[in-house]
């Protein structure tokens, strides 16, 4: 028994080492004086002063940032109204290929949804740019949203609903009064992930911007591509850090109300 | 269940409906349109085989139809290599990421109550911070004057820098390294919800650990690895940022095809013939997965 808890505990610190060590030597070198990649040349913050001179990627986080919020707010509307028909609507028609149309964004090349959607507003003769991403990111986000709320609906007790009825609630009273409530966490949830699909998203956004809105991931990507700044460290850093704040913010309130239903 | 739906239930059920229909549906129609379209020099740059509003003559418009994008991938060999390729690059990582994910979603699974929601928590972390700049963080650590040469060269086990920075193996890396969490995901569900009876119960009847591993854990985790791996397996084929910074030039991978197609020389039509025959591939992953998904949670 003793040799394999050391085994497992060999296969965690492996596991985390590789998912984490990446990540952890962008924050590092972030900090660091040199240019050069491979070059400690003492600790500054040289690089992040320089950013906030940068004004078209503060230009562009901001496009990011606004696109993340409106797109993420609807696919949280629309994906939430998609898990409760999935969850409580039973055998209504075309189900299956209203399920197969969920599911299949998830896994579908972002070359092929970023293509497809621009086709589509080309064919419109839509103008691209901050609506068209928007559009784009709403999309690909519904589907996520739906997924999550659609599990979280299933393992909620019916008879909550069913005793809010007996009480003289109508059914769609209930599910605002008692079933939202209930699924809140999972919309929240819902609705960070969308938000980081957006904000992440350097594929769909490339095909579907106008000029005028190139987003933040458009424009790391094409600098990236130039080879590695020591810039690109510095704004990395940051977006883990947000991110990484986000996630303690979502894990802690998470546990309390956890505690809290417990209690 | 009601004969008629009342006006709320209709828009629940019909806001989604509407707009993946919009969105989703109609854009692969018109892929597919614009595949059967010529290449022209114009803005937009195919010649457009009908449109909406035509009525009849549309159908005679449709003897205009092209196939010439389809012969054009069929001709080139590049196209089928760069189908091939990717299928292969894709596979290859899906094993790996199997390989990596396996033992710690195993471990996750096993650790005690109080450790599980942490290890869970800090295994998906990684997939909430930016893909763009976990896949960039690699190209610090492969580049021939990289982290990982350096790191070699100074503790004496290489005297030549090792050049996997633009190549199919940095590729690979990035796959796995991007997709493990989507692998250890299904992989710790399945393992996690397996009754601990069982081993005790193989354990009393004379099994070994590693016979009762390979004759329950493993089996009974099968679910998860088929969920995992086309998680991976599936998007990898299309993947485009991947092999795009990590690849070298002669990494042939069909969404980075697309993408030259698309945005390098403008060929609009064979980009989208390129589209609806990768489309074509994944169908058969995707129907396992969706068949899969849908297995997972009935109702």
């Amino acid at each position: 028994m003793k040799q394999s808890s050391f085994v497992r505990s060999a296969a965690l610190l492996f596991g985390f080492a590789f998912l984490y060590a990446p990540i952890a030597l962008l924050v590092i070198y972030s900090f660091n004086a040199s240019r050069l990649v491979t070059v400690w040349g003492g600790f500054s913050t040289r690089w992040y002063g320089s950013l906030l001179e940068n004004d078209q990627l503060i230009a562009s986080a901001w496009i990011s940032l606004r696109i993340a919020l409106v797109s993420a707010l609807i696919a949280t509307i629309v994906g939430t109204c998609a898990a409760i028909a999935l969850a409580r609507f039973g055998r209504f028609r075309g189900r299956l290929a209203f399920s197969s149309m969920i599911y299949a964004p998830l896994v579908m090349p972002e070359v092929i949804t970023g293509l497809s959607l621009l086709l589509l507003f080309v064919a419109l003769d839509i103008p691209r740019g901050f609506w068209t991403v928007v559009v784009a990111h709403a999309t690909l986000g519904m589907c996520f949203v739906a997924v999550v709320v659609h599990a979280r609906l299933l393992t909620l007790d019916r008879s909550l609903e069913e005793a809010a009825m007996d009480l003289g609630a109508t059914p769609g009273g209930a599910l605002l009064r008692v079933t939202l409530p209930l699924a809140a966490p999972s919309i929240l949830a819902g609705y960070a992930l969308a938000f980081i699909l957006s904000i992440d998203d350097v594929v769909i956004a490339s095909f579907t911007s106008g000029p005028g809105s190139t987003t933040l991931p458009m424009r790391i990507y094409s600098q990236v591509r130039l080879g590695v700044t020591p810039e690109i460290n510095a704004v990395s850093t940051i977006l883990i850090g947000m991110v990484a704040l986000i996630l303690a913010v979502g894990v802690l309130t998470s546990l309390r109300s956890d505690a809290s239903v417990r209690d | 269940m009601k004969a008629r739906r009342s006006l709320a239930e209709r828009l629940v059920l019909g806001a989604p409906w509407v707009w993946l229909l919009v969105f989703f549906l109609i854009p692969f129609l018109i892929v597919v349109k614009i595949s059967l379209s010529q290449a022209a020099l114009a803005q937009p740059p195919y010649a457009p085989v009908f449109a909406l509003g035509d009525g009849w003559e549309a159908l005679e418009k449709l003897k205009e139809l092209s196939l010439a994008a389809y012969a054009g991938l069929a001709d080139d060999w590049l196209y089928a290599e760069a189908y091939l390729s990717s299928l292969r690059l894709a596979a290859v990582s899906t094993a790996f990421t199997l390989a990596v994910a396996y033992p710690l979603a195993y471990a996750m699974a096993r650790a005690s109550h109080r450790w599980r929601p942490i290890l869970l928590v800090l295994a998906i972390a990684p997939f909430w911070t930016s893909f763009l700049i976990r896949v960039y963080a690699w190209i610090t650590i492969l580049k021939d004057e990289g982290l990982l040469n350096h790191a070699l060269l100074s503790l004496g086990l290489i005297s030549e820098p090792l050049h996997i920075f633009a190549s199919d193996e940095a590729v690979v890396i990035g796959i796995v390294y991007s997709y493990l969490p989507f692998m250890v995901l299904p992989l710790y569900n399945a393992i996690a919800r397996q009754p601990p009876d069982l081993l005790e119960a193989a354990a009393d009847l004379g099994a070994s650990p590693t016979a009762a591993f390979w004759r329950i854990t493993a089996p009974l985790s099968a679910p998860g690895v088929v969920a995992g791996c086309l998680l991976v397996f599936i998007p990898a084929i299309g993947e485009f940022v991947i092999p795009d910074l990590l690849g070298g030039s002669d990494t042939l991978m069909i969404g980075r095809t697309l993408w030259i197609e698309f945005f390098d020389n403008r060929d609009w039509p064979t980009a989208s013939a390129v589209a609806v025959v990768l489309l074509a591939l994944l169908v058969v992953p995707m129907a396992f997965y969706e068949r899969s998904q849908m297995a997972e949670t009935p109702s």
